[in-house]
């Protein structure tokens, strides 16, 4: 019995966080958040092999496990890192790899980077504002809010019974335009279609949920990182500050502020890493324990992110420092793809309680 | 990630399985320690290496090599199947460990064979009015006369001393020296005159814990457990260990199974509990947080059975977590009860034999118990993140 990484992993999460923290500085992240292009950043991670991580060796790729990239998310979340990963390299490989209607040739390119696939799942999971998206005779008519990947090449579109579609993102008859949230390291658009080609690929519900379950752990993963980096933060910050001629991290008022956010937050990191593993080796208890995983990160990465955030006093309130950038991260990945209650009433129905 | 313990422990798993199926009838129900069927069902277990497992023959136990993974099946099964696991208490959970690890070969041989099997019921004394949190401010003094130490001062919170046949102690032995290293851990009896108990009802409605007072108390010299000085390293030799054990995950499991059973049965205004979206919700969140422990718990076994593998943040903070968690969880169950949740003893409308009310209550004994969640904070801090400790302030010359 082993619980945990083993070396190869270790090593994989090493490798992206070293190019994390030579390439993805703050400053980058900044130059992202003010309008800059995420590229090179994909581009690295490409050349590491990351988008061909889950993709089938016979189409290119690596053939690893979700629990590998769960490992990159939360790395990713760490560094608060912009780029498509969650869709391009998790949950587009993972459905099209699985669907009957056969996308080898796109799979090989999204495993190199050079094609970037976004997702477009919202109508399928909670619908806002009542938007919706028809297909028929191969065309799609609607609207899909809060996409994410802006730049992305085509999207993944899920309509309100879980039909999943291939849209290009240069047909036609589909125009994106920016939805300006307050995370401002990864950005959503809103898609809209009047009859543009959409390629089938899958009408299998139970294809759609465990791509969403995939996504969700991958978003529980990211908080995971980001929540670990607001904590080490906050503890290193605690140490350096002085207020009334000793380091504010002897007042026991702030230590167990951290004390608690370290309590509520390592648990986690093995409930992740159980999730993920679970949804390729454990599949009877992969689904509950994804909606599970999603929900509690979810809380436990908002109690993180604000106490974090009042270790630092009003420094923790500025721009400057740039902890916003993970409180809003942290937020962000609460509401993708389900906000906890409501994922937590999902768990509920699977248990046969509904 | 390999969560399967391999092929032999399948096998070992059904013998438990098959052991509870055939005996589960000879099991007792409820708590009483001095009870012919708890002492006959310890032995059954002892026989079978369900219980004490690890404790040598020639001191009474099963005599197995330690093999954590076959300890967790055991206490696994027995959860799963809520069948009693054999005698607790603080004799076998806390003195034998301390006494294969620092007693004399003299002191194994009297203490644990009858210890084990129940024929000798231990308490600890070590909170006194003073010292609680700061135990290591003890002040029961002992000194050597002659042969003997004598004991006076007092102790207090000393559960199950009306029960007891011994107690295992900390004293002051050496007045001058700096506080952790002036203790001493003696073992005595408790029909050694000069011994007064009185008992202390807890909020449970039961009497479970006393004051203990020492005067004059004779103890023979050789009753002590390692040197002159040492107590506060004996009794810290497994006070981790303890830690461990207070708020297992298995039990919240179970509990929160127990749980959703309850709201399936239970109405308000006919509609099922778990039908209302309020409390449904809170279940579900109560259900992540034990699915979290669950993992974390697998973590820290797995760090056990992996050398290199850290787990040591995971370990720490099970303590304040298992207990904080067990509370809200039982009292998430008298909340969606409404009224009927307020019953107790011999209220007719009890449900799970009042159990709900019961470990809401002990439960918070126990964030209080064994180090308190605040104590837990500082070590967590000091200890897993690297943070200063409180300025020390010199204590008041008299
Ligand atoms: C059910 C139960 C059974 C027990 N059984 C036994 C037993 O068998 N034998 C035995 O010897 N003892 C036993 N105890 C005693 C137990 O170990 C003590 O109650 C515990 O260590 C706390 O000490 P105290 O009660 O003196 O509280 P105090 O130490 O006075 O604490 C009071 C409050 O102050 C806080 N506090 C104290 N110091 C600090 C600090 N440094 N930083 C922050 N906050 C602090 C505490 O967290 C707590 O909230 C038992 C207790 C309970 C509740």
């Amino acid at each position: 019995m082993r619980f945990g990484l083993s070396e190869e992993q270790t090593l994989l999460k090493d490798n992206v966080n070293r190019f994390l923290e030579d390439n993805v500085p703050l400053d980058k992240v900044r130059e992202y958040a003010d309008g800059g292009s995420d590229s090179t950043i994909w581009q690295g991670l490409s050349d590491l092999g990351i988008p061909a991580l889950l993709t089938p060796e016979e189409f290119g790729g690596v053939g690893l496990k979700p629990l590998d990239a769960a490992i990159v998310a939360e790395s990713l979340g760490q560094h608060i890192a912009p780029g498509p990963f969650l869709g391009s390299a998790v949950m587009a490989p993972f459905a099209l790899s699985n669907s009957p209607e056969g996308f080898g040739e796109l799979l090989s390119k999204i495993a190199t980077g050079e094609h970037r696939v976004g997702i477009a799942f919202g109508e399928a999971i909670a619908r806002r504002n009542q938007a919706s998206v028809h297909v028929k005779d191969g065309k799609v008519d609607g609207t899909s809010l809060f996409a994410f990947d802006a730049e992305a090449d085509s999207y993944l579109v899920a309509d309100q019974n879980k039909n999943m579609f291939l849209v290009s993102a240069d047909d036609d008859g589909i125009s994106r335009s920016n939805l300006t949230t307050v995370d401002r390291t990864r950005r959503t658009v809103e898609l809209t279609y009047s009859s543009a080609s959409a390629k089938p690929v899958s009408t299998d519900s139970n294809l759609f949920d465990r791509t969403l379950d995939l996504g969700r752990v991958m978003l529980a993963a990211d908080t995971l990182g980001a929540a670990q980096s607001m904590l080490d933060q906050a503890v290193e910050y605690a140490k350096q500050r002085e207020q009334f001629n000793r380091p504010i991290a002897s007042f026991q008022a702030v230590k167990h502020m951290c004390a608690e956010m370290a309590a509520s937050l390592e648990p986690c990191r093995a409930m992740v890493w159980f999730a993920a593993h679970a949804l390729s080796d454990v599949p009877e208890e992969a689904r509950l324990t994804a909606c599970h995983t999603k929900a509690h990160l979810a809380e436990v990465g908002q109690f993180v992110s604000r106490t974090a955030t009042e270790v630092h006093g009003g420094m923790g309130f500025t721009d400057l420092l740039g902890l916003h950038y993970w409180f809003k991260r942290i937020g962000a990945n609460r509401q993708w793809l389900g906000a906890p209650e409501f994922v937590r009433s999902e768990a509920a129905i699977l248990q046969g309680v509904d | 990630m390999d969560l399967s313990f391999g092929p032999e422990y399948d096998d070992f798993r059904s013998d438990v399985v098959n052991f509870l199926d055939k005996n589960s009838d000879k099991a007792p129900k409820g708590g009483d320690m001095r009870g012919e069927q708890a002492k006959d069902w310890q032995k059954l277990l002892i026989e079978n290496g369900y219980t004490c497992r690890t404790i040598p023959k020639e001191y009474g136990g099963f005599g197995a090599e330690p093999d954590i993974i076959r300890s967790r099946i055991i206490g696994e099964e027995f959860s799963k199947s809520r069948i009693n696991p054999g005698l607790g208490g603080q004799g076998i959970s806390m003195l034998v460990p301390t006494l294969l690890e620092m007693g004399t070969e003299e002191q194994k041989q009297k203490f644990i064979r009858p210890t084990i099997h129940g024929d000798m019921i231990w308490c600890q004394g070590y909170s006194e009015p003073g010292a609680g949190s700061d135990l290591a401010s003890l002040t029961t003094a002992a000194v050597l006369d002659g042969d003997e130490w004598v004991v006076n001062g007092q102790k207090i919170w000393t559960s199950t001393a009306h029960l007891a046949d011994w107690i295992f102690c900390l004293v002051r032995s050496e007045p001058e020296a700096p506080k952790h290293k002036g203790i001493s851990f003696l073992l005595f009896e408790m029909t050694t005159p000069g011994i007064e108990i009185r008992p202390l009802v807890d909020m449970t409605g039961v009497a479970n814990f006393n004051e203990t007072f020492f005067t004059d108390v004779r103890v023979p010299k050789n009753q002590i457990v390692g040197e002159r000085g040492q107590g506060w390293q004996v009794a810290n030799a497994i006070l981790g260990h303890e830690r461990d054990t207070l708020a297992p995950p298995n039990t919240a499991q179970t509990r929160i199974n127990a749980l959703v059973e309850l709201m399936k049965t239970e109405t308000a205004g006919g509609e099922r509990l778990i039908d209302n979206p309020i409390y449904k919700d809170r279940l579900m969140k109560l259900q992540g947080r034990v699915l979290a422990m669950k993992y974390n718990d697998m973590r820290v076994l797995s760090s056990r059975l992996n050398p290199g593998q850290d787990a040591s943040l995971s370990r720490m903070i099970t303590k304040l977590q298992g207990t904080e968690l067990r509370h809200e969880l039982e009292g998430l169950a008298i909340d969606i009860m409404g009224e009927v949740g307020l019953s107790y003893d011999d209220n007719p409308h009890l449900r799970g034999a009042g159990s709900w009310q019961r470990e809401y209550m002990y439960y918070l004994g126990l964030i209080i118990g064994g180090g308190t969640s605040q104590i837990q904070k500082n070590i967590i801090s000091e200890r897993g993140l690297g943070m200063p400790r409180e300025p020390k302030i010199e204590k008041k010359a008299v």
